[in-house]
């Protein structure tokens, strides 16, 4: 699903890095996917991306898609702007999240809804896809929301 | 224990920094700031500045070392050393390096320098100004997620909810902080006093840090000479030596997107043990300590790393009449440290754990012989260190 963008435009684009490292994560998200690395050798989930498993050593690094589920691991709530496009923007919360489904890997999102909610760790979320399509060049980001926990 | 080591081969003969200032508000250049405290180090040490033959520093320090040789008429250059990556953490580690290089007979009488001019160059505490953004920042900066104080604020966030830490044990380091500078006229937080009603009044910056958790920027330069032990006996300054310098951090701890395993660290958990190793001390033995703040929590987890406390008792722990100077428990960053002496990157600290030994602090604790530092917590690498007095030996 998409949703209204959680924060000011203006901010820096996200783009892969000359080398293509990132390159399948950042095309996977403009699907409304999430992709991330897993070692084909030794069965390792890898996140952020790197060229290597970090385990074996293997370069045999492939993409999988995993389903957009996860865990709260740590938060914040950011009041103090260091950057010109949130001036004047309110709090805004920053989760770290992660992905028991492949291997608790983490992940930086915003947490959707009110900026001024209780955050407990631990609580179950899920992935929202915010697609930036006016931008040069578009790109999507992948937001959190909670979702019932049972 | 193998018998390479550094401890008690090197002493610091002398410190010196300028006057410190408000960010933007140094009325030199930060190469004249640099020049100014090198060679106010070296009036300190009883030295003339054409003996030094090297130079140490840290987080890409802008001063050249063949520059400021070059401008200070320096015979001969054997050092010139930058400490890679970790922001102020590498402080300690510059100290060390430093070190190395005159225990192994590299050089002979090297200084360990640090200066910023923030008006003159960008300041550290802004988000990146990019259109574009690759690499790991682009896993964090479209979130709103790039300032120091916002890249470590989930680490303190996680630990306080696995112990119960609570707000007040980050208010006691801040109050420490505070209460020394009252007595240190070179603070730039001198007769700005700290009480606990004015904390929790404060804004957030990014939660769980209020603006009095978070460091200053500023404007300065400060600088300390090495020399080996057998010379630092025949200077003006009574020596504090070097009784232990390491440098590093744990497994993985810069995996990207927030993946380091150890996740709620300050990152020593691997480096504490190091250090007391090569000083053949424990936390026991600290009779007074410099903890970098860039943040107050970051402190809250180096002290719990390096031993001072378990977890579960930083509440009872950190409370700030432990950690006033002369009395407290474990006094804590008796200058005024980096939220209210100064923030020079944290080599201020290096040179207050030097007030110590000397007995010359304006928050002295009595009789100190071990004397530590701990440098910027949460970065990767860190470092810490520690200084004795001859009775160490
Ligand atoms: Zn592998």
């Amino acid at each position: 699903m998409t949703a209204p963008h959680y924060l000011p435009e203006g901010l820096p684009i996200p783009v892969p890095e000359n080398d293509g490292l990132s390159r399948p994560y950042w095309e996977g998200t403009r699907r409304g996917e999430l992709w991330i690395q897993k070692c084909k050798d030794c069965g390792t989930w890898q996140w952020g991306p790197e060229w290597i498993c970090h385990s074996c050593r293997s370069f045999e690094i492939e993409w999988l898609q995993v389903e957009g589920k996860g865990r709260i691991f740590s938060w914040e709530r950011v009041w103090h702007p260091v950057h010109p496009a949130l001036k004047e923007h309110g709090p805004y919360i920053v989760v770290l999240v992660e992905l028991p489904a492949a291997g608790n890997v983490r992940m930086i999102g915003n947490l959707l809804g009110d900026p001024r909610q209780e955050v407990p760790i631990g609580a179950a979320v899920e992935a929202v896809f915010e697609s930036h399509d006016d931008t040069d060049p578009p790109y999507t980001l992948v937001q959190w929301r909670r979702v019932d926990d049972s | 224990m193998n018998g390479r080591t550094l401890r008690g081969k090197v002493a610091v003969a002398g410190i010196g920094e300028t006057t410190y200032y408000k960010h933007g508000q140094a009325p030199d250049p930060e190469f004249k700031l640099a020049l100014m405290a090198i060679l106010r180090a070296a009036e300190d040490a009883g030295i003339d500045p054409r003996e030094i033959d090297g130079f140490a520093s840290y987080s890409n320090d802008r001063n050249d070392p063949s520059r400021l040789a070059a401008a200070l008429g320096i015979r001969e250059l054997r050092f010139a050393n930058m400490q890679w990556g970790g922001g102020g953490g590498g402080g300690a580690a510059a100290v060390g390096n430093a070190a190395a290089a005159v225990a192994t007979g590299m050089a002979d009488c090297v200084v360990v320098f640090r200066a910023l001019a923030q008006g003159q160059f960008a300041r550290f505490g802004q988000g990146p100004r990019a259109r574009t953004i690759d690499g790991d920042m682009a896993f964090q900066a479209p979130y709103g997620l790039m300032s120091p104080g916002q890249r470590y604020a989930m680490k303190v966030m996680r630990f306080m909810h696995d112990h119960g830490v609570r707000q007040e044990a980050l208010r006691a380091i801040a109050m420490a902080s505070y209460h020394h500078a009252q007595a240190n006229p070179r603070a730039v937080m001198n007769g700005r006093p700290l009480t606990e009603a004015d904390y929790d009044a404060s804004r957030w910056i990014v939660e769980p840090f209020h603006l009095f958790d978070c460091c200053m920027e500023n404007d300065g330069a400060a600088a300390l000479i090495l020399v080996p032990a057998e010379r630092a006996k025949d200077l003006p300054h009574k020596p504090s030596y070097l009784l232990s310098a390491v440098t590093g951090s744990d497994y993985r701890c810069a995996a990207p997107s927030h993946n380091a395993p150890n996740y709620a660290s300050a990152s020593f958990a691997s480096v504490a043990p190091h250090l007391y190793e090569m000083a053949q001390l424990g936390p026991g033995d600290v009779d007074v300590l410099q903890s970098y703040e860039n943040f107050t929590g970051g402190v809250l987890m180096s002290l719990v790393e390096h031993g001072f406390f378990p977890p579960e008792e930083a509440n009872d722990f950190l409370k700030p009449e432990n950690l006033y100077a002369p009395g407290g428990r474990l006094p804590l960053n008796t200058s005024g440290g980096n939220l209210a002496e100064c923030y020079m990157h944290g080599l201020e600290l290096q040179l207050e754990a030097v007030r110590q030994i000397r007995g010359d602090s304006t928050a002295q604790v009595p009789d100190v012989d071990v004397s530590m530092v701990i440098a910027g917590p949460m970065v990767t690498p860190v470092s810490s260190c520690i200084f004795g007095s001859e009775a160490t030996l």
